[in-house]
């Protein structure tokens, strides 16, 4: 799947984003050396606690998306599977397993020959039950305890039994994590890393926040990289260093009249995870259609508005709560129609993640929904995060390009 | 001589029609898509153009369409399959409308409205499950060619008997148990039918106004009559209807449709 390159220059802060990026897989690579005890953490789980206890803190999904962007993951999911973990469990546990046993990584661009072996894994299944089965499977591996939290999911309401049960539970960790950390926890540090882990999430929405505005200066193929700080070192000043810088870059673009896509006819919402392995195809061929896609549900699941330095850990559970993937359909749905309200969405993009079904609101109806409820076109987009035997190009290009004649055709009354 | 074309390049087949200013079919062609498909595109092309009378260079006007629509150099325009067969329907039967198409390597649904403007399409996952290629495994399995599965459907007793897998390998290897069941290859390829309309009906609700489209209809008249009686509802034909997206095609091309694809980046 090819389309024509954006002229737009890609963001100067790419530089700084490396740079950042790099000298934390570095930090790893040192922690793994025994600079420092390294815990593994779900993307979404309790990684302030972990940092305010002294921990380098990897995150495999992380990992996992590395994987897959550089198109490796198709060859090391075989591994996994031959293992007896399924083709349809997530293609991020079945390909960064896969490279664990080829004894492959990504990291190696940074000195690193393998994921740095952890102290400890520390799970939340507020996104799924799989990224605790993947933390099993290295658990056993190192004989390392595997500890973590098991979120209620389907939620209509976050009311205070349901951020009780997450905050009992966050607190139960914090023995077992001395432990493993021989330290004890420092109530100052864990405040302090809760309250750098809100700025970055209220920078990070600021920059998402800045395509609604027309054209939007940053697309959601943009947003899938510079992210990166976000989940990774939230919690960390030099995140929030990055965003200031991120923020007053598209602030400039947005002054200057400068979008992600040249000539934007279509604005898209993107609803689901990405695909890793066509991340630059789709952006090319969004770009040859003068369709940007302005925001996405999964760029922004690392914005936790609840996070409260003054109650830490509870703060901590009700941000892990309120994120989309835990809620119910009817909450989906609100949160999805205020986006497109927000971000001037001409239709929503769906992509059905063959292997994720917890991050795919396709199969119960809510695309047919919104579109009758709302009058928001809608499409249905097969493929995979990493598993690109589940995509086919040509029926995505094919369905895409199809999508963007039919807003084209038919604008929905959006100033243009 | 006024023309307008329509090149239709589909992974089995290539497609062409070429249509006056008023849109009258003029000429159509039929070939093998294969590996050059901008060669195929060209012989399509050139056996519409000579059933019309018409010759290239005569300052007619060419749009493509399909999946190797991109792939046709002289197309002046092209638009996507979803958009060309709705097109080339909406012509001859007027909305709000529910074209199915069933093609060699996908299905399509495709909602129109009242002024025949698309509403939303489906395609089937990336499978062979409810497109021409599950007839093709069908018939391989039953030693005939695919031309023949029609008439030795036509000669089944209906037993009721369908395929209940979706997935081509498995609808292959349960044929192979009902053969040794003993069950008469004819009702095998009714079967075979049946199986692929269902799978098509799971697509979207199919209500409303009815049109079928594609090689599949033009080919297997069992599918239209299967899924009329599945849906309890007439489905309607349209002329040529394997060659309804090159029809649309050559219907944008006289419209003037404005492509979606920028011809090189602003």
């Amino acid at each position: 799947m090819t389309g024509s390159r954006s002229s737009v220059p890609p963001l100067a802060s790419a530089a700084a984003l490396r740079e950042i990026m790099a000298a934390y897989y570095r930090g790893l690579g040192g922690a793994a050396r025994g600079e420092a005890p390294v815990a593994w953490c779900t993307s979404v789980g309790p990684a302030e606690l972990l940092r305010a206890l002294g921990f380098a803190v990897f995150f495999p999904e992380n990992h996992a998306a590395m994987l897959g962007a550089g198109r490796t993951a198709n060859r090391t999911m075989p591994l996994a599977h031959a293992q007896g973990y399924s083709q349809d469990i997530c293609s991020y546990l079945t390909s960064d397993i896969g490279a664990f046993l080829a004894r492959e990584t990504p990291l190696a661009a940074f000195g690193l020959d393998a994921v740095p072996t952890p102290a400890v894994l520390v799970f939340n299944t507020n996104q799924c039950r799989d990224v605790r089965d993947w933390f099993e499977w290295y658990g056993r591996k190192w004989n390392v305890p595997v500890i973590g939290v098991c979120s209620p999911r389907g939620l209509d309401q976050i009311t205070d039994r349901e951020v009780d049960a997450v905050a009992r539970q966050i607190e139960d960790l914090v023995p077992q994590l001395e432990a493993v950390a021989g330290a004890r926890l420092d109530a100052g540090r864990l405040e302090e890393a809760v309250a750098a882990s809100r700025t970055c999430s209220d920078l990070w929405a600021s920059c998402l926040e800045t395509a609604g505005r027309r054209p939007a200066p940053l697309s959601f193929f943009d947003a899938t990289v510079h992210m990166g700080p976000a989940v990774v070192l939230r919690g960390e000043e030099s995140a929030n260093r990055y965003y200031r810088g991120l923020l007053a870059e598209l602030e400039q673009r947005t002054g200057q009249g400068v979008g992600a896509v040249p000539g934007e006819v279509c604005r898209v919402y993107w609803e689901g995870m990405p695909i890793w392995g066509r991340l630059r195809a789709l952006s090319d061929l969004f770009a040859s259609l003068r369709t940007t896609v302005v925001a996405s549900t999964y760029c922004n699941s690392w914005i936790f508005k609840a996070l409260d330095p003054a109650q830490p850990i509870r703060s901590m559970a009700r941000a892990s709560l309120e994120l989309f993937i835990v809620r119910s359909e009817a909450p989906k749905e609100r949160y999805l129609e205020a986006m497109i309200d927000q971000y001037q969405v001409d239709g929503i993009v769906f992509h059905d993640c063959r292997t994720c079904p917890n991050n795919s609101n396709t199969r119960y109806g809510m695309p047919h929904r919104l579109a009758e409820r709302l009058g928001i076109p809608t499409l249905v987009l097969d493929g995979d995060v990493n598993d690109l035997r589940c995509v086919s190009d040509e029926q995505t290009r094919t369905s895409l390009e199809a999508f963007v004649e039919q807003l084209a055709d038919h604008p929905r009354g959006a100033v243009r | 001589m006024i023309w307008f074309a329509g090149v239709d390049s589909g992974s089995w087949n290539t497609k062409a029609v070429v249509i006056d200013a008023r849109a009258r079919v003029l000429g159509r062609a039929v070939v093998r898509s294969g590996a050059d498909l901008a060669g195929a595109a060209d012989t399509a092309l050139a056996g519409a153009l000579a059933m019309a009378g018409g010759h290239r260079g005569e300052g007619g006007v060419v749009w493509s369409t399909g999946f190797g629509r991109h792939a046709i150099p002289f197309a002046d325009g092209s638009r996507t399959e979803l958009d060309c067969h709705g097109r080339g329907a909406a012509f001859y039967v007027p909305g709000p409308l529910v074209v199915i198409d069933i093609g060699g390597q996908d299905a399509k649904v495709i909602r129109l409205d009242a002024q025949g403007q698309r509403q939303a399409h489906r395609m089937n996952r990336k499978c062979a499950a409810g497109t021409g290629s599950f007839l093709d495994e069908i018939a391989l399995r039953l030693g005939i060619g695919v031309e023949q599965l029609p008439a030795l459907a036509a000669e089944a007793s209906d037993t009721g008997l369908e395929l209940s897998s979706y997935c081509t390998v498995f609808a292959g290897t349960e044929l192979l148990s009902l053969i040794r069941a003993g069950h008469r290859p004819a009702d095998l390829a009714l079967a075979a039918y049946r199986s692929l309309a269902r799978r098509v009906l799971t697509m979207d609700v199919l209500q409303g106004r009815l049109v079928a489209t594609g090689g599949v209809i033009a080919h297997h008249p069992a599918m239209t009559r299967l899924l009329e009686e599945e849906l309890g509802a007439d489905i309607i034909v349209p002329p040529h209807p394997q060659e309804m997206g090159a029809f649309g095609a050559a219907l944008a091309a006289r419209e003037g449709a404005v492509s979606v694809m920028a011809a090189s980046p602003p």
